[in-house]
């Protein structure tokens, strides 16, 4: 556990000087609080504009980030450094993640404050969950990849089918016919009801086969690639 | 400390080291000495358990490396040329990380800097340091936990003779301390004034081992007499009765400038060994 505290300490402490991850994580909740002032669009639905950028909130700023991270220590060799001095593979990992999922969390907060105070709970859990998946995802690229470049040509087609996917399908039936496998998808929709009845299981079964999905992925990168060797 | 058994290592079809064997003493710095290539870095890998080896046996702390506990690794310090540190953080920042692994108190931080020399550029960012200052602090996260075998690839290469000597002082100092030093060169000068045992490998082989003077006296046979003579022409002559009539011939003509008698050093031991000069990649 101390392993882990240390490399959320130096994470945090990262936040302000890598501005490439802070801006992925400032930016949706930012555009977010803009735009949603900003922009008065008659029959707009309400909310539109946060539950629309949360979900591309969640398909981008934890994949980007965890990828990133992880990518730059192995290219800089810093990840063997620490390996060497005993933290372990899963501690770094675990303590990454749990960086990510939180800084995230405070940006979804900000985004939350448009949301009637009985949605707030409901919708931070919805993206938490989002978020924890695709920090999975973020930690599978990070693992796979060598090196940042090789990272972010892995990261830019994945981002973009699960930010996008779901804006898109908002247009076109059949981008929402292949969309709906995807969490992000089915995390719109679920944060365009905000209710949990029996309509919502089973976009529910289908966020939990994407997450056993790419936590298996995650496990055989894991075992295959031998973070820090 | 360290001992290695017979070790065998190859990546893919080809023998990067073949029967290697040595033991390290506590409190010894042992060199490993030999040219870019020749398995150095491969070595330090496999004894801080960083790399499987096909066959023989591997023992870092009395212990087989593939047993080593994380108490172990605690007591391990390791500096390769390749680790990278935190760009984006000052030294100070950099040492904080380890200090909080090693539950090392954060006080013992600007000592470290101050020993090897960073005490004025404790807030520099990494990422403005010159080679040798970087060099420097990954000395400082060596040294941080005072580690009992502490693993040095090629600390010196690339820096000035100013810096080199300054870090010589700094592992002495450590020897002094009672740490066993294990560390990699391609410099005969660094082996020479450092080391209390040197092996020489080529191409995976140990060629030789042995104290540098040792070494140096076993080869005493490439002795020669240099001479350079007011023509500008340098002669070498055998270190031998047979040689003495030459000699007083040329004084005699006064033609001797400096006259002076030439030892074997590791350099010329290694290039009669394997045909190969240390620096040759370098």
């Amino acid at each position: 556990m101390k392993n882990v505290i240390v490399i959320i300490k130096k994470q945090i402490k990262d936040t302000i000087k890598n501005k490439t991850v802070l801006i992925q994580f400032v930016l949706f909740p930012v555009m977010t609080l803009i735009m949603e002032n900003a922009m008065k669009i008659k029959d707009m639905p309400e909310l539109f504009i946060t539950k629309l950028f949360s979900v591309m909130y969640i398909g981008m700023a934890p994949l980007t980030a965890v990828a990133a991270i992880i990518s730059e220590e192995k290219e800089k060799n810093t990840l063997r450094v620490l390996m060497m001095a005993n933290v372990a593979p899963g501690q770094y990992l675990t303590g990454v993640g749990i960086y990510v999922w939180t800084v995230c969390m405070a940006g979804a907060a900000v985004m939350a404050t448009g949301f009637e105070q009985k949605d707030i709970l409901l919708y931070l859990a919805t993206m938490g969950i989002g978020f924890a998946i695709s920090i999975v995802l973020g930690g599978c690229i990070g693992i796979f990849a060598n090196n940042q470049m090789a990272a972010t040509s892995l990261v830019m087609p994945v981002m973009a089918v699960l930010s996008f996917g779901p804006m898109l399908a908002l247009f076109n039936d059949t981008i929402e016919k292949a969309a709906r496998f995807l969490y992000t998808q089915q995390i719109r929709v679920f944060l365009d009801n905000m209710t949990v009845d029996r309509s919502t299981g089973k976009g529910a079964v289908i966020i939990a086969v994407n997450a056993a999905v790419l936590i298996l992925l995650f496990f055989t990168a894991f075992k295959r690639k031998e973070l820090g060797k | 400390m360290i001992r290695c058994v017979d070790i065998y290592k190859s990546f893919a079809d080809k023998l990067v080291l073949s029967g290697i064997n040595f033991d390290i003493q506590s409190g010894e710095i042992f060199g490993l000495l030999g040219p870019s290539g020749a398995g150095k870095t491969t070595l330090i890998k496999i004894l801080t358990g960083q790399l499987p080896f096909e066959s023989g046996y591997a023992f870092t702390l009395g212990k087989n490396v593939g047993d080593l506990s994380g108490e172990d690794k605690r007591n391990i310090g390791i500096m390769m040329d390749e680790f990278g540190v935190y760009e984006r953080f000052s030294c100070i920042e950099n040492l904080k990380i380890f200090a909080d692994i090693y539950g090392v108190a954060h006080v013992k931080i600007k000592d470290t800097l101050e020993i090897v020399g960073l005490g004025d550029a404790v807030k520099v960012k990494a990422k403005n340091l010159s080679k040798g200052m970087r060099t420097r602090l990954q000395l400082a996260r060596v040294f941080l936990h005072s580690p009992k075998i502490i693993f040095l690839d090629e600390p010196t290469s690339g820096l000035d003779p100013q810096t080199m000597k300054s870090i010589h002082r700094i592992i002495l100092d450590k020897k002094k301390s009672g740490a066993t030093i294990f560390l990699t060169t391609h410099n005969m000068e660094e082996a020479a004034a450092l080391c209390d045992t040197v092996a020489l490998l080529n191409e995976g082989v140990i060629v030789e081992k042995g104290s540098p003077k040792e070494i140096c006296r076993k080869y005493n046979h490439q002795k020669k007499i240099e001479l350079h003579l007011s023509s500008g022409e340098d002669v070498l002559l055998p270190h031998g009765k047979e040689s003495a009539g030459e000699i007083y011939k040329l004084f005699e003509a006064e033609s001797v400038e400096t006259i002076h008698s030439s030892e074997p050093n590791l350099e010329t031991v290694f290039l009669e060994l394997t045909g190969r000069k240390l620096q040759e990649d370098a």
